[in-house]
This record gives structure tokens, C-alpha cells and sequence, in this order.
């Protein structure tokens, strides 16, 4: 879970940090993702880059799922009886990691086909993202699965970042605050970096 | 104080359980809740009924032999045991809801009582240091440096109550088993077994049927001891150090 986790992070982060190319104009950002095919050319084949990266992240997110179902089913069959006294238990971000990233593997499946293989987005073009980004955030379909996937993606970062830290064993007692604030960080950062598409385009800054 | 209470009956391991409501009177705010219980049982014998059965040694909350849900919360509402509970933190007129520890791992023998032994197979696996039998060692014979001390000391404290596993959505016993690999793992008596203690204990405790750890803290919160969180992270550490070290769950 935690190694998994990590890696789809690390993957994040510089993802929210490209898609802010966005508000530099057309030009910037279809240009950064035609380079993004050429990376590593000519020692790679064209694409090469791209796709073991797409390998990588389809590793990462086939791990974190199946260890997330082994961990709940083992969780489930330790506790077989509830208590009758309900009473709400942890924090909300840590309540929701479950179905938290079950909606998150379902945006994932739903933005590949959105914005990469363009099969829902129905006025885009291959080879012109900013334009389809544009499109995309232009109905309120898109602009729904999308920030409510962010705000979810802000909690489940928020509780899986911490918790990834602990189970690798770098929780400490005098490192606890510094983890838990940059878990915080982590979150609300990624969560405003890519709702601030979106905004974006909706506000008419993108389009 | 005038209570209700709504207590975990059930004659055996075999037989169905469910909450029944008993009335109880003159209570009084410095009773402990295990007074408190005690004071019911009388009043059932009394009626011919049979008592509520519940585990108890000490009541000093040393012992870790108390331990039941009391409004959901693993030794009621108060950072403390059981027993040191005191019926003040409880209004004239509430209702109590009383159950046993939930887990698969902890099996309901009767009522209040369930069965640790979970616990004492996972401290067998290598919650224990090997010494030469004969006249103890003197004191001093092995230096011991105050961190470390202190360290030990701080996971030493666990009774080994349940109380983590009770609060945990999950059955894990991850504080518990932490709270006994980083007490040995700190002190120089603890370091010829430091790699296939944790690795042993790990895997006993996975194979009593004790959950994953999700990090939801409930545990620590329970604590009665103040077992502190980042002690399962710890644990973690030594156990990701004795794997690098080729360690196996045997010597």
C-alpha cells in the first residue's frame, strides 16, 4: 500500500505541476505534452517514455488496489460482530480511505477515457490537449467528476501520506507534527493545483 | 445515581448472545464501574439470577485483567482501566451500554469474558529475552543507557489489557505487539533475538486472526497505558531492519 502510494504521489505531484502549464497559453502546454513524447529520443523510441511511465502508474495502481482488498478483507474477518454502541470513530479523511479510493480508481478510468483516449469527450481532437482540457471543463459533467474526485483525492492524500510514512517506519514522536503537516500540505496542495483548471476554465481565464 | 444498564449476555462460547436492560439503584459516585457491576451482581443473586460474568485481578489497573465496552468506547470514558473508572463520570439516570471485546481473534466465553490467549501465544513467539538460569545478574552487570531505558519503559507499560484490539475497527493487535518488540528491541538483554522476535511475533499475531493496521489511532486512544501511536511505526522499522538483515522467523 504505502510503496504503491507513494509512487502514484510522486506521479501527482508533478502532474498538478504540468497541468499549470495550462495558464500560460496554448501554445505551452500542447508543446510540453508533444515533448512529453519525446523524451529520452533518440536513445528511446518515440513514446517509449510515456508509456513506461503509464506501466509504471498501472503497476502502482493494480498493487494499491489488490493490497487495499486483501487488507479489508483481513480487517472484516477480524472484527465478524459490530458493537451495538455506534460511535463515530477516527477522522473523516481516515473514514473514507475505502470508498475514498474506490471513487478515485473510477475517476481514474473515467479521465483516461476523457482526456486521453478522448472516448467520452465528445468535441476533442487527438494531438490538441489544451483544447480538449477546455472542452472537458466546458460541460458540468466534467467539471463534477472532477472536482469531486479532487476533493477526494485531497483526503485520501491526506490520511494515506501519513500513513505510508508510518508503515515504511518513519513515524517518530518528535517527527509526528512535520509528517502530519506535510501530509496536510501534500493535500490541500494538489487539491487546489488541479481544481485551479477547471477554475480555469470556468472563470474564462482558460479558453 | 439511578442507572440503566444494557449488558453483553451470554451463557457460553456455543450459544447466541444479546443485550439485556437491567435496572440498578443506589449507586454511588465513588464506586468504580467494577463496584458498580459487583453491587448488580449481588442484587441478581439475590433474585436468583445468574451474575454477570466479567474478568477482574488487581482492580489497581496494573494488571490488565479487567476490560469491556462500555458506551462504545474500549474502558468506558476515561483514559484509565475498567476498575479505576469511577461511576462519577457517569449522570444519575443514564443508560450504559456494556459489551465485551469485539474480535476474532478474542472469542466470547461467557458474558463480559472473553479469551486473550491470542496475547500470550504472540508474547510466546519471542516476546521474551533468553537468559542463563542461576543467581540473578547483578544490577549494574549490564549497562543499560537512559534513552534506551526510557524507551523500554515506555512500551513496557502495556498490561497487555485488549483495549487496543477492542477499539480497533480492524481487530488489529499492531500497538499491542509493537508495545512488546520495542520494549526488548531498546534494551542490550533484548539484541541476540531483535530480528526473529519481531519477525515471529509478527507472524503469530497475523496468524491469530488479528486485522491489518489501517492507522485510524483508535488504539492508541484507548490505551489505558498511553502506548503511544508511533510505537506501530516503530515496530515497522524493526521489522523492514531484521528483513534487510536476511532475518527468518526462525533462530
Amino acid at each position: 500500500m504505502a510503496v504503491s502510494g507513494l509512487i502514484m504521489l510522486l506521479y501527482l505531484v508533478v502532474h498538478m505541476l504540468a497541468n499549470l502549464k495550462i495558464f500560460f497559453g496554448a501554445a505551452d502546454f500542447n508543446g510540453y505534452a508533444h515533448w512529453l513524447r519525446t523524451v529520452g529520443e533518440p536513445f528511446l523510441h518515440h513514446e517509449w517514455f510515456l508509456w513506461s511511465a503509464r506501466l509504471v502508474l498501472l503497476a502502482a495502481v493494480t498493487a494499491h488496489a489488490v493490497s487495499a482488498y486483501q487488507l479489508s478483507r483481513l480487517d472484516r474477518a477480524a472484527r465478524p460482530q459490530r458493537y451495538v454502541h455506534r460511535r463515530r470513530r477516527a477522522s473523516y479523511a481516515t473514514r473514507t480511505m475505502r470508498w475514498g479510493g474506490v471513487i478515485l480508481g473510477l475517476f481514474v478510468v473515467w479521465h483516461v477515457l476523457d482526456l486521453t483516449t478522448l472516448t467520452v469527450n465528445e468535441r476533442a481532437a487527438p494531438g490538441r490537449p489544451y483544447e480538449n482540457v477546455v472542452a472537458t471543463f466546458s460541460t458540468w459533467y466534467g467539471n463534477t467528476v472532477y472536482l469531486a474526485a479532487m476533493l477526494a483525492l485531497g483526503l485520501h492524500v491526506r490520511h494515506g501520506f501519513w500513513s505510508a510514512a508510518q508503515t515504511l517506519g518513519a513515524g517518530r514522536a518528535r517527527r509526528d507534527r512535520v509528517l502530519k503537516a506535510t501530509a496536510n500540505v501534500l493535500a490541500a496542495v494538489l487539491t487546489l493545483g488541479f481544481v485551479s483548471v477547471p477554475v480555469g476554465v470556468m472563470t474564462g481565464l482558460v479558453g | 445515581m439511578r442507572l440503566t444498564l444494557n449488558i453483553w449476555r451470554q451463557p457460553d462460547a456455543a450459544s447466541p448472545g444479546g443485550m439485556h436492560t437491567y435496572e440498578l439503584d443506589g449507586v454511588s459516585p465513588e464506586m468504580s464501574f467494577l463496584e458498580m457491576l459487583d453491587t448488580l451482581n449481588e442484587e441478581l443473586t439475590r433474585r436468583g439470577e445468574e451474575p454477570v460474568a466479567f474478568d477482574h485481578d488487581c482492580r489497581e489497573g496494573i494488571c490488565g485483567a479487567c476490560g469491556m465496552v462500555i458506551n462504545g468506547q474500549a474502558h468506558g470514558p476515561e483514559r484509565t482501566t475498567a476498575c479505576q473508572l469511577h461511576m462519577r463520570h457517569f449522570s444519575d439516570g443514564e443508560t450504559i451500554d456494556v459489551e465485551p471485546w469485539r474480535a476474532a481473534a478474542f472469542p466470547v466465553v461467557k458474558d463480559l469474558v472473553v479469551d486473550r490467549g491470542a496475547f500470550d501465544r504472540v508474547v510466546g513467539a519471542g516476546g521474551y529475552i533468553t537468559v542463563p538460569t542461576g543467581s540473578a545478574p547483578d544490577a549494574h552487570a549490564t549497562p543499560v543507557p537512559k534513552p534506551a531505558a526510557e524507551t523500554a519503559f515506555e512500551h513496557a507499560e502495556c498490561i497487555g489489557c485488549g483495549a487496543c484490539v477492542a477499539a480497533c475497527p480492524n481487530g488489529s493487535a499492531m500497538l499491542f505487539t509493537s508495545a512488546k518488540v520495542n520494549h526488548l528491541a531498546a534494551l542490550p538483554q533484548g539484541a541476540p533475538e531483535r530480528e526473529s522476535r519481531v519477525l515471529r511475533m509478527v507472524e503469530q499475531m497475523d496468524e491469530e486472526g488479528f486485522g491489518g493496521c489501517t492507522l485510524t489511532g483508535e488504539c492508541a486512544t484507548a490505551c489505558p497505558k498511553g502506548i503511544p501511536l508511533f510505537s506501530i511505526s516503530s515496530m515497522n522499522r524493526e521489522y523492514l531492519r531484521a528483513v534487510r538483515k536476511g532475518g527468518e522467523a526462525t533462530d
